[in-house]
């Protein structure tokens, strides 16, 4: 192991050089955290005039309230389908520009740019080309017999979110997945080959088990995207609609403390989403730096 | 991006200064929701009042739409930043109204400056929606609206329909439908902005039928909704028929978004929707002429009189007396016939008093326009009753998104007319119990 360190020998330093980041994680986090903390054990009126301290009365409702129960479920149907879908997009993608050779770098710098537009314009373009009156694909899909009517259809609503979520995560996953596939040795697939296996038992044999790490931490990202960054893309195209068909967690946190001005229920929500990204993270601490093998 | 932030501060800091020292009157600001057209109007209606003297000077801000305006608004109260005048949405009202210690009211504002102000000049139906049990006048009315019928007249002529006659009766639109669907004149009867405004609260107070208990809801925060009515039923079941058969479409919830261009592109033939509306409308309808006429309502009905949505002017506390002059003049100058009526022939909003009314009239604005005035004779149609006067629920900005939820899922088909009203009413009540205890 190495013997040789420095040595500062000014006890405070450390602390002066850390101060920035600490004064910025008190001022955006933790100050606001511990108001929303606060503020879920309250029940106010929207000017703040009256203020009573409920204890869990704002969490409790919440657990009793059909609608985020139903919240919930959407957000999990949401998460999961986005996190699959794209990632499973990415890697075959990412598996195609492995073979390729001469326009490989072309291919994956086009392969990035969705990675590039906001969220909500990701939103506009989808709810755009899925607009049933206006929309180009409802007309192609009308030739084909399908109806389809997002502001009425839960399943329609449901499948355009998760698109256009999708979508924009597909560039992020496929970068990892072609650093990934770079670091699965030749001689493996070679030796592999000489071996008499096929490209699709190669896949499942060497490649897929060898990607598992990057595949995990994937995961364990596109879920933490999907449950928590894809507001703006709900809110350009459904606004949690039909019948609460899409409210994902972060959507209705922001229509019941902005919208219906429900500082209490909004704070409670706001504190539950914090637990469990902290228990995501939790997650992809203990198990993504152990590397998953199989 | 902090280079950016610090120059626009700067700027920022420089023309507040320069304004303040250029100006060295009372300053006001008044946060608004007029984007565009209507924006640039109210800036115009601003720019005039403040050339018209020198004491005070209004700024207007624009804060988003409505529930951003309303949210910053209430965002800056409990910082104690609060502009002077805000205009808030009528769903809002319930909600301003139960913040005693937040809101001036205008009444108490205006006795207080000693502003000359006569709440018999408005009109009964505008004001009333603003006004506490005892007659009062909280906030001052700004743009109101109601909502009325378009028709596609050419579509009208092309199904062997009089183009100068619109459906009087629902019964009359879906047979007026049936008959444009038939003869290919258009695919579609009718479409609808508002679903919550126009097809439930204005139907209701249309036909007379209670919206809530203690006269919808002005009586006090004990109120329930009582919106599943038989006739209510009836409608709504009718709407699903409708919407099945194709001779009603969805245009969505809230606003109701995907309504106007199915009018425009004269995919619906017949449409539903504010009175403000009219601008946009006229400006979209290129390739045909379009006609107005009053809501319908069943044959077996009379009808009532429709009531009002749009926005209004709160004042709020917390600022000195020589400001709330200045606000209280300002509103005797926004209130003032000739600036009503400009307003109100520019956008289609109604006119909130009965002299900005008779001005119009005089100045030939309804001759010269057919069916402007069809808005103003609809609210204006009965002396309102106890359930035509409007109405005002706590939380009722959430209570809207119930009712196109239990729409959609009317639509969708998971329930039935009856049972999606009863599941709007229930879950309403819960909404406006929520509100009694935390405000009551």
């Amino acid at each position: 192991m190495q013997t040789k360190r420095t040595i500062f020998p000014n006890r405070v330093l450390p602390y002066v050089l850390l101060l920035p980041q600490l004064a910025i994680t008190a001022v955006f986090f933790l100050w606001p955290a511990g108001q929303a903390f606060w503020q879920s054990f309250l029940k106010e009126d929207p000017f703040g005039l009256k203020t009573s301290f409920v204890w869990f009365e704002n969490y409790a409702k919440l657990f009793r309230d059909a609608h985020y129960l139903n919240s919930a479920s959407v957000t999990a149907v949401f998460a999961v389908s986005t996190a699959a879908l794209s990632i499973g997009l990415a890697l075959i993608l990412a598996l195609a520009v492995d073979r390729m050779i001469r326009s490989a770098r072309t291919y994956t710098t086009l392969m990035v740019w969705p990675y590039a537009v906001a969220p909500a314009v990701a939103g506009i373009l989808w709810w755009f080309m899925f607009n049933p009156t206006i929309g180009v694909l409802p007309y192609l899909l009308e030739s084909l017999g399908y109806n389809w009517d997002h502001s009425l259809n839960r399943n329609d609503a449901m499948v355009l979110i998760v698109l256009a979520a999708s979508w924009k995560q597909i560039s992020y996953n496929f970068l990892f997945f072609v650093a990934g596939l770079q670091s699965v040795p030749r001689s493996l697939i070679e030796a592999a080959a000489i071996d008499g296996a096929g490209p699709v038992k190669r896949f499942w044999t060497i490649v897929f088990p060898l990607l598992s790490p990057t595949t995990f931490f994937l995961m364990v990202v596109n879920i933490v995207y999907a449950m928590f960054d894809t507001f703006a893309i709900v809110h350009a195209t459904t606004e949690g609609g039909p019948a609460q068909s899409t409210n994902i967690l972060v959507y209705k946190v922001f229509e019941d403390g902005f919208l219906a001005l429900n500082l209490g229920s909004s704070a409670a929500q706001s504190v539950i989403l914090m637990i469990i990204v902290v228990a995501l993270t939790v997650i992809q601490f203990r198990y993504v730096e152990r590397r998953v093998q199989y | 991006m902090v280079h950016l932030k610090i120059a626009a501060g700067l700027v920022g800091l420089t023309a507040a200064l320069a304004a303040s020292t250029a100006y060295a009157a009372t300053e006001i600001s008044w946060w608004h929701a007029m984007g565009g057209e209507l924006g640039t109007k109210l800036e115009e209606i601003v720019a005039g009042y403040n050339a018209s003297q020198t004491e005070y000077h209004v700024t207007p801000v624009f804060k988003g739409t409505y529930p951003e305006t309303m949210t910053a608004a209430i965002a800056a109260f409990r910082a104690n930043e609060q502009p002077q005048i805000v205009q808030v949405f009528e769903v809002g009202t319930g909600t301003m109204m139960a913040a005693k210690g937040a809101v001036y009211p205008v009444y108490q504002l205006m006795a207080d400056t000693g502003a000359a102000f006569d709440p018999a000049a408005f009109l009964p139906t505008v004001v009333g929606y603003y006004t506490d049990t005892e007659g009062n006048m909280l906030s001052m009315p700004f743009n109101s609206s109601t909502p009325i019928l378009y028709y596609n007249k050419d579509v009208f002529e092309k199904a062997g329909l009089d183009r100068d006659t619109p459906p009087k009766t629902w019964e009359e639109v879906e047979e007026f439908s049936k008959k444009i669907m038939d003869s290919g004149a258009a695919k579609c009867g009718f479409t609808t902005g508002w679903i919550s405004w126009v097809q439930l609260e204005n139907f209701s107070a249309w036909h007379n039928q209670p919206i809530g208990t203690l006269e919808n809801g002005f009586g006090g925060l004990e109120s329930e909704l009582v919106v599943n009515g038989p006739l209510q039923v009836k409608h709504w079941e009718n709407l699903k028929r409708w919407q099945d058969a194709g001779i009603f479409q969805y245009g969505g919830p809230t606003g109701g978004n995907d309504a106007p261009p199915k009018f425009y592109a004269q995919e619906c033939a017949i449409y539903m929707n504010s009175s403000a509306s009219r601008a946009g409308v006229l400006l979209n309808a290129k390739d045909f002429e379009v006609g107005f006429g009053m809501l319908p309502h069943y044959a077996d009905t009379q009808p009532q009189n429709s009531i009002i949505g749009g926005a209004t002017l709160w004042v709020l506390q917390g600022h000195d007396a020589e400001e709330y002059k200045g606000v209280a003049d300002f509103f005797s100058y926004l209130s003032s016939p000739e600036v009503q009526a400009d307003w109100h022939q520019f956008s289609g909003y109604l006119p909130i008093t009965q002299a900005a009314w008779d001005l119009s009239k005089s100045q030939g604005y309804y001759d010269a326009n057919p069916g402007s005035d069809v808005g103003l004779k609809q609210i204006t149609l009965n002396a309102p009753t106890e359930n035509s006067k409007g109405l005002r629920f706590g939380n009722y900005v959430q209570i809207r998104d119930v009712i196109d939820q239990e729409f959609q899922e009317l639509l969708s088909g998971t329930k039935n007319a009856q049972q999606a009203l009863d599941a709007l009413v229930q879950r309403g009540n819960e909404l406006i119990r929520d509100f009694q205890s935390t405000n009551g």
